[in-house]
């Protein structure tokens, strides 16, 4: 079974931290992503640009909308994601809570559709 | 056919429904298909048991019948489906079932620890628990929540389409969580309990099948996992409050508090009950909420009448339970015990602290608390008041009543002195 980490937090934190933390968490990320190829649980993962970067496109009526930022402005914004595989939900919650945004923001566990069905 | 046979499938039909289906859950990993199955085999059984007679094993030859259901159904849509594995299908026809009765309490506390899984809404796995361990009918549940039966009907639905499309695993937990988990189990548990106890809203002022099978559960639960002082405080907890069930109202349904209940009417085979299991759950550990509400329960019990009531003891005890978690409404609680113990003054003081900090902003017990210490020191113009407020906010029609008959009482006590 296929699940999607999706990777929230506030990004003004990061804002807030120093060289040495942010590098702390880079380090974190690393380790997590080779602990999970490891096991066999991980099949792809990215991290994002800042929310600041994002477009979003609208096609209504044949005429294409343009606007800058997200579609809805959170609290917490997506940040990457890791695509996993795992047995049930319980195992997909264990390794999203190992994830080291667990911490710091939310990590949102979404099954994918199987294939053919 | 013979009605006799008919009666007895009745009563197997309450008994073994949660075993059979636990099991078939297990076994075929479909619950909703299981659902559908189950009762077809009971169906398959009513028609065939009183001709060909009752088999050796009525439970082996039900979780059988219910398993060829699913594998039909999941033939029959497999055609259409290409994810479903043909080889598992005959697999899982031919696996044999385990009848020992370790294999039964497994299953059964697989399918409770699914249906209180913490990736489901809390109020999804009350009503699935209601639906699937305790075999109420969507009809029911939602009758029992003042709850139109659609939009109880479409939560069933979603919640198992979820159990099904994140693949939750029916399982028991890891060993690490188990606590965690059965402390989800018992909020479950307990949240049925308090519903049937007092309605929320509506007309209805106690909800006898809620709490009856609030206390079902807890029993089972203490069956399958034996020796669980919290589980044991928990069913403790629902049979002293349940004792007093009824004395708590009168004959027009109107409330009567615990200071005026008549104490002949509380039901002694549940305080037999409810106190000595405290007791060994205390013994050996209890320390949950559930233990000190169970605590304050038993005092009350134990109290012949209500002027023996060991209030400073009480108050001591919503002390635990703040430090334990932080509520205004246990504080408001505690308020109410003080002022037994200490005096009105004391507890207005409490209360007055309690309104400035603005947590229960809303909330219909706060000035009826306060409208009930006021009465107590007769300032009847300032009770009345808080009586007034209280009606204000109030939902729930007993307590309107309720509420409405004290003001009534003050207003005229006012007028007479003045």
């Amino acid at each position: 079974m296929e699940y999607l980490l999706l990777i929230y937090n506030n990004e003004a934190d990061f804002d807030k931290m120093s060289q040495t933390e942010m590098g702390a968490m880079y380090q974190d990320f690393m380790a997590y992503t080779k602990d999970i190829q490891k096991s066999g649980h991980h099949r792809a993962g990215k991290q994002l640009q800042p929310v600041a970067t994002a477009t979003t496109v609208r096609l209504k009526d044949g005429k294409r909308t343009v606007t800058d930022g997200p579609f809805a402005e959170t609290r917490e914004q997506l940040g990457g994601f890791y695509w996993i595989e795992a047995k049930d939900l319980d195992e997909a919650l264990a390794i999203a809570e190992r994830c080291p945004s667990a911490r710091m923001g939310s990590v949102e566990v979404r099954p994918m559709v199987p294939p053919h069905s | 056919m013979n009605l006799d046979s008919v009666f007895r499938l009745e009563s197997l039909y309450r008994e073994e429904r949660r075993r059979v289906l636990a099991t078939t859950v297990r076994l075929t990993g479909d619950f909703d298909l299981s659902e559908e199955a189950v009762q077809d085999a009971f169906v398959a059984a009513l028609e065939q048991w009183p001709r060909d007679g009752t088999p050796a094993s009525p439970y082996a030859w039900l979780v059988s019948t219910a398993r060829h259901r699913v594998v039909d159904q999941l033939r029959r849509r497999g055609r259409f489906e290409a994810h479903i594995e043909m080889e598992r299908l005959a697999e899982l026809e031919g696996a044999e079932i385990d009848l020992s009765e370790a294999a039964m309490v497994d299953d059964q506390l697989r399918l409770i620890f699914t249906c209180c899984h913490p990736a489901l809404a809390v109020d999804a796995q009350v009503a699935l628990t209601l639906q699937t361990v305790c075999g109420l009918t969507a009809e029911q549940i939602a009758r029992c929540f003042l709850t139109p039966v659609a939009t109880m009907a479409q939560r069933l639905v979603r919640v198992k389409r979820k159990i099904r499309d994140a693949r939750l695993p029916f399982a028991m937990p890891p060993r690490d969580r188990l606590a965690e988990r059965l402390d989800g189990v018992m909020l479950v548990v307990y949240l049925v309990f308090t519903e049937g106890y007092a309605a929320t809203t509506g007309k209805v002022w106690i909800m006898r099948p809620l709490s009856d099978e609030a206390i079902r559960l807890g029993r089972l639960l203490c069956e399958l996992i034996p020796r669980n002082p919290e589980l044991r405080a928990l069913l403790a907890l629902m049979l002293l409050h349940d004792s007093r069930r009824q004395a708590r109202t009168g004959p027009d349904e109107e409330i009567v508090t615990l200071e005026d209940q008549d104490r002949a009417l509380w039901d002694r085979r549940e305080i037999a009950e409810g106190v000595p299991l405290l007791e060994t759950a205390l013994r050996d550990g209890a320390k949950s909420e559930y233990a000190l509400q169970a605590s304050i329960a038993a005092l009350h019990v134990r109290a012949g009448r209500a002027e023996d009531t060991d209030w400073g003891q009480i108050a001591r005890l919503y002390d635990a339970l703040l430090r334990k978690r932080p509520s205004p409404v246990v504080e408001l609680n505690r308020a109410a015990a003080v002022a037994m113990a200490e005096g009105p003054s004391r507890g207005l003081a409490l209360i007055a602290e309690l309104e400035a900090k603005g947590d229960l902003a809303g909330y219909h017990l706060l000035p009826a608390a306060k409208a009930d210490l006021l009465r107590r020191k007769g300032q009847w113009r300032e009770a009345a008041d808080a009586y007034r407020q209280a009606l204000q906010l109030v939902a729930n029609d007993p307590e309107r009543r309720y509420l409405a008959r004290r003001l009534e009482e003050v207003e005229q006590r006012g007028l007479r002195r003045s």
